[in-house]
């Protein structure tokens, strides 16, 4: 017998029952499919997160007033946590950008949440942020249009301002809003820039925001709600780290000079929360864990239901192919030429609906990401995961009743009912 | 006369059969100590109540099924002790077994179904599908090669069995009840096919069969009662070398 001979048995036996064929495939269609899929829903949520901790900006650590613990608490927004704990100043901003060594800025931010934007009749809800020059740089956000808030601004505490992307095309369209007077919790400020987009971030959606230099937001914005014994409020300080190997220095000496100007005694506990990007990306990752071990859980059951299908079909055809196995012996096949025409089969099966599984996997995969909702993509783990369980049920369900049939003697086989 | 072929040396050699099969506590003896020959060339019939044994005592010849106990010889070679494989071999290359349900493959063609021991046999796919071709042709049927066995009547269905029993070129023809699901007339169209290959080939040939008419077409009845075999007034006894080489040479010129 040679091996060709073997799989010209095996395709013949396949072509003579194409329905049964084509069910089986289904089987491994439907399942291979779907776990692909699935996965790929997974994947792209999770690059989506990682794609947007990495957006919030690079070497970044982020101080937020109050106490954090990472198990408990949702990704910080700002100006949200830790309201009734001790605040942080404009001048522990100043303190950090002094003492601490190795950053290449300091961007401290009053946020007002749901502030009122008015242009002409136009009225729309956004962020107000009150930042520092530094802040472009800090958070990795660039200029579209205009320029920035520049130190000059700062002094003057002019009442400038800047729109996030969402946030000027909203008020002005297709119109370009340099120069154009807008109106912030109703007082008048000069539109000098516009942002490019960044999409939807952990502290708040950068582009449905304006930035006001943080002078005139506490001049002419919050006024005493920002002030905290002689001092303004901030909401948030980020601090850019120089690289990322100085990141946890950095972060330790935040700690250390914060405080010290909280003048905390040796024994007391933080009263304001040091995150790094890491830690950022820890909780991320936790999150994305449990979506993809959920995705992973669907993605389980539809692999058990194409299993089950598989094995409807195989156990129905296990009388017949029991005959056709008796058969077949009874003619002067070996036992293991029934197995290797057996294993032939599971394993063309496997193969084209395999293939065609990784196919509408791909499909559905592309067709979510044309939604836009999120970037779906095809790793090849999940790939190998949902070829490799197809096979093994295809494996077991074909050769395992084969096999079977095959150690009778022919005549009890052919006798099978 | 003498350009016949007389092998007297016997080709089946049976001694003492038996089969039982167990089912929970009970035990059935199908066959309980059958003792037989068979000769090259020879044409013998199988006969008895249903249940006797027939079918039991055929498998076994045909290496289809292992006998509990007893001694099996084909062509000289024990077969109650062989492996699985070469009983496999010896399936493919010495014997060819007729059904009574016909045990074609339904989704293949009369072809595809020929060729089948010869696929198992190595033979390459051009030759196999020649072999088989002339094999159909052989039985009448070369005009329904491509015919699955639902586009076959019940007749042609068993010719193309009998193509699949022979294309190997066996030493021997196994038929249990061949038949038994056709109508009359069909079925003695099948016989004459038997006889044809008898005379022209000189193949040996055991049928099974309850149809007296079959039997007495015969040169020799096997008659079964109970598993065991049993020497009957109405039909001729086991034959001594002797007589059987008279019998056969005489047939032979009868037919001539
Ligand atoms: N697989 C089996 N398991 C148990 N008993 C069996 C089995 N095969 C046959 N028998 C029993 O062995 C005996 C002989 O059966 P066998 O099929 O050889 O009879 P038969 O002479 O061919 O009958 P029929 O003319 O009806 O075909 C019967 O009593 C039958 O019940
Ligand atoms: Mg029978």
């Amino acid at each position: 017998m040679r091996p060709f001979q073997n799989i010209r048995i095996a395709i013949e036996a396949l072509r003579a029952n194409k329905l049964r064929s084509a069910l089986t495939m289904l089987g491994i269609i439907i399942g291979v499919g779907s776990v692909v899929s699935l996965l790929s829903v997974g994947n792209g949520a999770q690059e989506s997160i990682l794609a947007q901790i990495n957006g919030i900006g690079t070497n970044l650590v982020t101080v937020v007033p109050g106490v954090l613990t990472l198990n408990t608490s949702r990704p910080p927004a700002a100006g949200s946590i830790g309201a009734g704990a001790r605040p942080l100043t404009d001048a522990d901003a100043r303190a950090i950008e002094e003492r601490v060594s190795n950053i290449s800025g300091v961007a401290p931010e009053f946020t007002a949440n749901g502030t009122t934007i008015t242009f002409k009749r136009t009225n729309i809800l956004a962020a107000a942020r009150a930042v520092t020059p530094d802040y472009l740089m800090v958070r990795n956000q660039t200029i579209g249009e205009g320029r920035w808030i520049e130190s000059s601004d700062m002094s003057t505490a002019a009442r400038v301002v800047v729109l996030g992307a969402d946030a000027a095309e909203s008020l002005f369209g297709e119109l370009s809003p340099i120069g154009e007077r807008i109106k912030v919790a109703n007082v008048p400020f000069t539109v000098i820039g516009v942002l490019n987009r960044v999409g939807g971030g952990f502290t708040g959606n950068p582009d449905q925001s304006v930035y006001v230099p943080l002078t005139a937001g506490y001049r002419s914005l919050f006024g005493s709600r920002a002030a905290y014994r002689g001092d303004n409020r901030v909401s948030v300080i980020y601090i850019s780290a120089l690289n990322n190997d100085e990141l946890e220095t950095v972060a330790e000496e935040v700690t250390t000079v914060l405080r010290s100007e909280h003048r905390l005694k040796i024994d007391d506990e933080d009263d304001f929360t040091v995150l790094t990007q890491e830690q950022f990306l820890s909780i991320a990752g936790a999150i994305t864990g449990i979506l993809t071990i959920f995705l992973g859980a669907i993605a389980g059951i539809s692999l058990l239901v194409g299993g089950i299908g598989i094995m409807n079909i195989s156990l129905v055809s296990v009388t017949e192919r029991t005959k056709e196995i008796g058969l077949r012996k009874a003619v002067g096949a070996k036992r293991r030429t029934i197995l290797i025409q057996f294993l032939v089969e599971t394993v063309t099966l496997s193969v084209i609906g395999g293939f065609a599984g990784i196919f509408l996997g791909w499909m559905v995969a592309t067709l979510i990401s044309a939604t836009g909702v999120l970037q779906a993509t095809v790793t090849p783990n999940s790939v190998a995961l949902a070829v490799g369980f197809s096979f093994m049920v295809g494996l077991f369900f074909g050769i395992y009743p084969a096999s079977r049939a095959a150690a009778l003697q022919p005549i009890e086989a052919l006798r099978y009912e | 006369m003498n350009d016949i072929p007389v092998n007297l040396k016997a080709m089946i050699e049976a001694r003492g059969l038996t089969k039982v099969y167990k089912m929970g506590t009970t035990e059935v003896r199908a066959l309980n100590g059958v003792s037989l020959d068979v000769f090259q060339s020879e044409m013998v019939s199988v006969i008895g109540q249903s249940g006797s044994g027939k079918s039991t005592l055929l498998s076994i010849l045909g290496a289809l099924d292992l006998p509990t106990s007893g001694s099996y010889k084909l062509d000289g070679r024990e077969v109650a002790t062989m492996r699985d494989d070469e009983l496999a071999a010896l399936r493919n290359q010495r014997i060819g077994f007729v059904f009574q349900k016909f045990n074609l493959l339904a989704r293949s063609t009369a072809l595809a179904n020929v060729e089948l021991p010869l696929t198992y046999a190595g033979v390459p796919s051009r030759q196999s599908r020649k072999r088989a071709a002339e094999t159909l042709t052989l039985v009448g049927l070369g005009d329904r090669l491509d015919h699955k066995p639902n586009e076959l009547s019940g007749g042609q269905q068993q010719r193309v069995a009998i193509a699949r029993a022979l294309v190997n070129n066996p030493s021997i023809i196994l038929a249990d009840e061949p038949t038994g699901n056709l109508d009359s007339r069909t079925g003695e169209e099948i016989l004459e096919l038997f006889h044809k290959l008898h005379e022209e080939q000189k193949i040996t040939l055991i049928v099974v069969t309850h149809d007296p008419k079959i039997a007495a077409q015969c040169q020799r009845v096997i008659k079964l009662r109970d598993g065991v075999v049993v020497p009957d007034d109405d039909t001729r006894p086991l034959m001594t070398y002797e007589a059987l080489r008279n019998a056969t040479l005489s047939e032979h010129s009868d037919s001539h």
